[in-house]
């Protein structure tokens, strides 16, 4: 939350506050648009100008639903003359070095041009972004990591990019945004899974993105917070896709993460369907096993924004539910709502679970554990 | 587990309308007219394909005709099972999914009419939920008051997902009508199909709609806080129906973290979704979307901090459970009567008016 809060009283640090972390969800942003020219042809240089970018939504730049701060940014998260998280200096020193950040999975998401409605630009801006992260970021500092931004949309060019990309140790995960064109269990997207396996990468779904499909299933909300609250239940139904529509079957290997969503709705949303699938199972045989079983064994998923229960030890009985070996830390810096690493988790877990919670998990889906090569 | 006999008030089962025609003798000279003169079809829902399992229980369904079309079968499969003492029929013939506000109103007076004379007349463990076009409140406004002086109609009946989010303006004078009238409104699973069931567009499969439906009242019980409706209307009773209810903590922990982030854009919700909820929502108890095992459930029960959120409910004849086992195993034993009675009638005051 936001620093510039009046502080009520001393914050204890707890143990964890400078235990080694893997941070699962960092966002570097361009300060402007044209710091990515460099990194397109000159015909998308001249587009964007032109004609911007085009988007399942009425507002021509920024969001539909107008966020809580100036660029959902924490208030001291802005580096001098820049938007926050431009910077990698003004990073290292507030987040990196601060929280001892060992492995931080950049994120990309502003811009995240992966559902674009120009099928063209959607590829070329995907594989300028990607470009830049390495650049600008990933050699720079040792301990970040990208993620592939692909034209999700258009299942050949996603192909292509992954392709492209494949064994190169900048990368750690193919990358989406979580409001998808269709539910991502429908088979045109199922080439991206068979390149990812082969990549021998997970895919990362990250909130938000432009479906063109308002975020409840009776049309628009009004406010900021019910979207925000919302993704929640737009990433249920994309595990429900994912899991019904036979994805995990088709695809054994394949690993997937939801990234700020939340995670407190995977148990319920686990044992509804395994009730429900019990009874209309008939429907597609293509499933040989519970729900849950594919859930446990093929999704993982981030902690910010973490629930924050009456009773904090009732979040542990969540972790517990999932399973401590498939939650994976994540700050969300530099947004308003980013979680601490020393503070977010109640104070009675063990210190395996901690270790795996903060940074293990992360190393070994990523394949950075120190053994492995 | 069986519900002991203790006069249980079961708050969802659905007694089916054998179809249009049944619906003729109620209906005003212009729609038997309009209905006729259309050939129109039959309003079955894509919620509930009638073939599919879900949709009635097995040892429930009938050689011929639909499962709990008639009164028999209602008192033998429904009622004296569970020692029931009254029961809250909810009629889901889709009504709701009319483009036409007037062809809604009309058809849902005659929904009403033959839930009065056809049931409530024959049974006295009968109650029921009012439909309403929420297509328009102007006449689902209209419909409340038509039969609010009948003590017999206990809530106001409404799908979670229709035009647009049920907390918006545009339904508030429903709200205030119900709120006038001591009747709860009652948002049972269900759309109208405007939008897809999913923030990403239309499914494959119907198991994903059934499944999705719990999102839809996560959203919609969103949309009612964040919008005020509860702290316009401190009275109301929101009534959520066959929409599970083991995702209620974590998403009430969700919101109420984001709540608390961003409450200038909302200042009119004055505290935490979590205590709104205990104040003014109940869920009714199947599908209960239990944990395989009784810990786990125990534990959820827990999360809900709360004995008064949960009301009875078979949703009879929709196969939520088999056999007689209608409470799921894990409810702690001094939860059951609260649920099975005294939650029920705390919930709907009616339901006391007419018991002795």
């Amino acid at each position: 939350m936001n620093i510039h809060a009046t502080p009520k009283g001393e914050i204890k640090l707890g143990r964890a506050a400078r235990q080694p972390v893997a941070d699962c969800d960092l966002h570097p942003v361009p300060n402007s648009i044209r710091d990515l020219f460099p990194y397109m042809e000159k015909r998308w240089r001249d587009h964007l100008d032109a004609f911007g970018s085009r988007r399942r939504q009425g507002i021509y730049q920024g969001p539909v639903y107008p966020k809580g701060q100036p660029d959902a940014a924490r208030r001291d998260a802005w580096p001098p003359g820049g938007r926050p998280g431009s910077s990698l200096a003004f990073m290292q020193e507030q987040h990196l070095d601060a929280n001892a950040v060992e492995l931080g999975v950049l994120t990309v998401i502003n811009p995240h041009p992966g559902n674009y409605q120009n099928p063209e630009q959607s590829i070329a801006m995907c594989r300028a972004v990607n470009d830049w992260q390495v650049a600008e970021w990933i050699e720079k500092d040792k301990r970040l990591k990208g993620s592939i931004l692909t034209a999700y949309e258009h299942g050949a060019a996603a192909v292509a990019e992954i392709e492209r990309l494949a064994g190169d140790p900048n990368f750690v995960q193919v990358f989406f945004l979580s409001r998808t064109a269709q539910p991502l269990g429908n088979r045109c997207y199922w080439p991206i899974y068979e390149a990812a396996v082969r990549a021998n990468l997970p895919i990362g779904i990250h909130a938000f993105g432009n479906s063109g499909f308002p975020i409840t299933s009776s049309g628009w909300p009004s406010y900021y917070v019910e979207e925000m609250a919302g993704h929640a239940q737009s990433c249920q139904s994309q595990v429900t896709s994912l899991v019904l529509e036979g994805v995990f079957e088709a695809f054994p290997n394949l690993r997937i993460v939801f990234i700020e969503s939340g995670f407190g709705w995977l148990p319920a949303l686990s044992w509804r369907l395994d009730r429900h699938w019990n009874k209309l199972k008939a429907e597609n045989p293509a499933l040989n096993r519970l729900p849950s079983d594919y859930i446990r064994e093929h999704i993982w998923i981030t902690t910010q924004p973490m629930e924050e229960p009456e009773r904090p030890r009732h979040l542990l009985d969540i972790c517990e539910w999932i399973g401590w070996d498939r939650i994976l830390y994540a700050s969300d810096y530099p947004h308003w709502d980013f979680d601490d690493p020393a503070h977010c988790l109640p104070g009675d877990v063990s210190d395996e679970n901690r270790q795996k919670l903060f940074l293990n998990n992360a190393l070994s889906l990523y394949g950075l554990d120190r053994a492995s090569p | 587990m069986k519900p002991p006999r203790i006069g249980a008030i079961d708050c969802d089962i659905h007694p089916a309308l054998p179809g249009l025609s049944s619906l003729i003798p109620y209906l005003s000279e212009h729609w038997r007219e309009m209905v006729q003169q259309s050939g129109l079809h039959e309003l079955e829902s894509m919620n509930y394909p009638p073939g599919a399992p879900l949709s009635a229980r097995a040892d429930w369904r009938p050689v011929q005709g639909k499962a709990g079309a008639s009164l028999e079968q209602i008192r033998s499969q429904a009622l004296d099972p569970f020692g029931t003492s009254l029961a809250i029929c909810n009629c889901l013939y889709g009504v709701q999914l009319l483009f036409s506000e007037d062809m809604a109103a009309g058809l849902s007076r005659a929904v009403n009419s033959w839930m009065a004379r056809e049931w409530l007349d024959r049974e006295e463990r009968l109650r029921a939920s009012i439909v309403v076009p929420m297509q328009s409140p102007e006449l689902a406004v209209k419909e409340i008051e038509h039969w609010a002086h009948d003590k017999r109609f206990v809530q106001v009946l409404m799908l979670v997902s229709g035009d647009m989010p049920l907390g918006r303006r545009h339904f508030w004078p429903i709200y205030a009508a119900a709120a006038r009238h001591g009747l709860p409104v009652g948002i049972h699973a269900g759309s109208s199909f405007r939008y897809p069931t999913t923030a990403v567009g239309w499914t494959s499969y119907y198991a994903e709609d059934y499944v999705n439906q719990s999102q839809a009242f996560q959203t919609t019980l969103t949309s009612l806080i964040c919008e005020g409706v509860f702290s316009k209307y401190p009275e109301l009773k929101v009534v959520l129906i066959e929409s599970g209810f083991t995702w209620l903590p974590s998403h009430l922990w969700h919101l109420g973290k984001f709540w608390r982030g961003l409450r200038m854009e909302v200042p009119w919700v004055d505290r935490p979704p979590f205590e709104i909820v205990r104040d003014q929502v109940r869920l009714t108890l199947q599908p209960a979307d239990a944990p395989p095992d009784a810990n786990k459930f125990e534990r959820l029960i827990e999360h809900m901090q709360s004995d008064k959120l949960l009301l009875f409910s078979t949703d009879y004849p929709h196969w939520q459970f088999d056999g007689d086992e209608a409470l799921p195993d894990g409810l702690p034993e001094t939860m059951i009567r609260k649920i099975l009675v005294d939650n029920p009638r705390e919930t709907y005051p009616r339901l006391m008016e007419l018991v002795p």
